[in-house]
């Protein structure tokens, strides 16, 4: 995914939680739980940037983590939050 | 436990589940009414009043409600306030009886956006269901039922109450809930409302809850549940959802006269935390108030500190205990350990709910039976 232009869902309102953020998706009712703050100003500004890895060193994250927030993205992108551009 | 159940212990900055009950006014007295509901309220919040605490849903970006009552549909006002919380990005979850869906008003519920709508049905067959939910009302329900499948509402829910005459019908309940594809909805009977009396006799034995764990894992997420069950994780393997005593925390009441408690199940002075007609208004009651302070603050787990099942079941319900006259830092008396049983033998008084809303009961006219 890290070469993707990816984008916030528009049916997603993203709620900031002390943990993070809460997601709740308009089309299919589902909360999800964004379980750190740097991963909800990623994705919040996904659409900034050409790709996820020029939104990930945008926002300073070492490269070595770059792996775990691909992870993160694919299960965003499974239950419909993140989607392609 | 996971690092996020931690973490909404401490509360969130606006609940996930809120229970809005419209009215206390009910065409039907069903025998286990969490909210003994029955008559209206003269102290009812106004449609302005009602508007306002809609605005401030979503200025809290509160995504959803679950409306219910009483009789919500009852209200003249009710498609007026749904339909402002819709468009206001509050989607709407009700539930209902279903005695107002006609053929006419389930077309106009299905042309509704963000709007699911939840039937009640505590038997699989009008003997069962009507024991509980009173005469005709499970022809009332089915027939609502049909309506919206007829108008493609889609996928609505049918929410039964678990009890112990119930629970032998679980497939019985799916099967209906497939033939209008409509999605199973089973929950917990507590000990709050109406139940106070009638809980003992109606709640499901140990031998009972082990037969419905294995059939809720089974079924996995298809049959939601509102995660009402997870006290029986303690026998063994955990249930999907929310392992957790969300009152205060995640979870509250808004009720038709605008006071906010803890949990739609603990109508007591002892949980309410505030009204919405106070200064600052709802947010400042799910914010500041003392009452839901305390809740997330630290809980002691009590006698269930040394059971090794603590980590999977957290010591259960809190109205369970509170409406058993149990240590609310102790088993649930549904404990699957048999620790609540134990417990409930020697329980103090039982606490009676703030409000009663019930009819009073038909006096029998012509007949003594003292003579
Ligand atoms: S008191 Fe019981 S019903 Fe209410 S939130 Fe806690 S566990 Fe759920
Ligand atoms: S003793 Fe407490 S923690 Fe253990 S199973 Fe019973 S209610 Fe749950």
């Amino acid at each position: 995914m890290l070469d993707s232009p990816l984008k916030l869902h528009p049916s997603v309102a993203l709620r900031p939680e002390p943990f993070g953020a809460l997601a709740y998706h308009y089309d299919n009712r589902r909360l999800i739980f964004l379980k750190h703050p740097t991963i909800v100003d990623v994705v919040k500004d996904l659409e900034q940037h050409p790709d996820l890895q020029s939104t990930l060193s945008a926002h300073g994250i070492d490269e070595q983590q770059w792996d775990n927030y691909d992870k993160a993205i694919c299960s965003l992108i499974e239950s419909d939050v993140v989607v392609a551009r | 436990m996971t690092a996020l159940t931690e973490r909404m212990k401490d509360g969130l900055d606006a609940p996930i589940c809120i229970t809005w009950e419209l009215t206390y006014s009910c065409n039907l007295s069903c025998v286990h009414c969490l909210s003994s509901s029955g008559r209206r309220d003269p102290k009812e919040l106004t449609t302005e009043e009602a508007f306002r605490v809609v605005d401030e849903l979503r200025n809290m970006q509160v995504f959803y409600v679950n409306i219910g009552g009483g009789e919500p549909m009852i209200r003249r006002d009710f498609f007026d306030i749904v339909e402002y919380a819709t468009s206001s990005g509050v989607g709407v979850k009700f539930s209902t009886n279903g005695t107002y869906i006609d053929a006419a008003t389930a077309q106009r519920l299905a042309a509704m956006d963000y709007l699911d709508i939840q039937i009640s049905l505590d038997g699989a067959d009008a003997a069962t269901n009507d024991a509980i939910r009173g005469e005709g009302s499970y022809d009332t329900a089915m027939t609502a039922m049909r309506h919206l499948k007829d108008a493609g509402f889609g996928e609505f829910k049918i929410s039964v109450v678990i009890t112990r005459h119930n629970i032998a019908q679980l497939d019985e309940f799916k099967a209906i809930a497939d033939e209008f594809g409509a999605q199973l909805r089973i929950t917990r009977l507590r000990p709050s409302g109406r139940a106070v009396d009638t809980w003992e006799e109606l709640h499901p034995t140990l031998d009972q809850q082990r037969i419905l764990h294995q059939w809720l894992l089974g079924h996995g997420e298809n049959v939601l549940t509102g995660d009402s069950f997870f006290h029986l994780n303690a026998l063994g393997e955990s249930l999907p959802g929310l392992n957790l005593c969300g009152a205060g925390r995640v979870v509250c009441l808004i009720d038709p006269i605008g006071d906010v408690y803890a949990c739609p199940f603990v109508i007591h002075d002892e949980f309410l935390a505030g009204n919405v007609r106070d200064d600052g208004g709802f947010a400042a009651v799910w914010r500041t108030s003392d009452c839901f302070s305390e809740l997330r603050g630290p809980q002691s787990a009590g006698a269930c500190a040394s059971c090794g099942s603590w980590d999977a079941c957290q010591g259960g319900c809190m109205a369970a205990k509170f409406f058993t006259g149990l240590p609310l830092d102790g088993p649930d008396p549904e404990c699957v350990g048999g620790d609540g049983e134990y417990a409930l033998a020697s329980a103090g008084a039982v606490p009676r709910p703030s409000g009663d809303h019930s009819k009073p009961v038909a006096v029998q006219l012509g007949r003594r039976s003292n003579v």
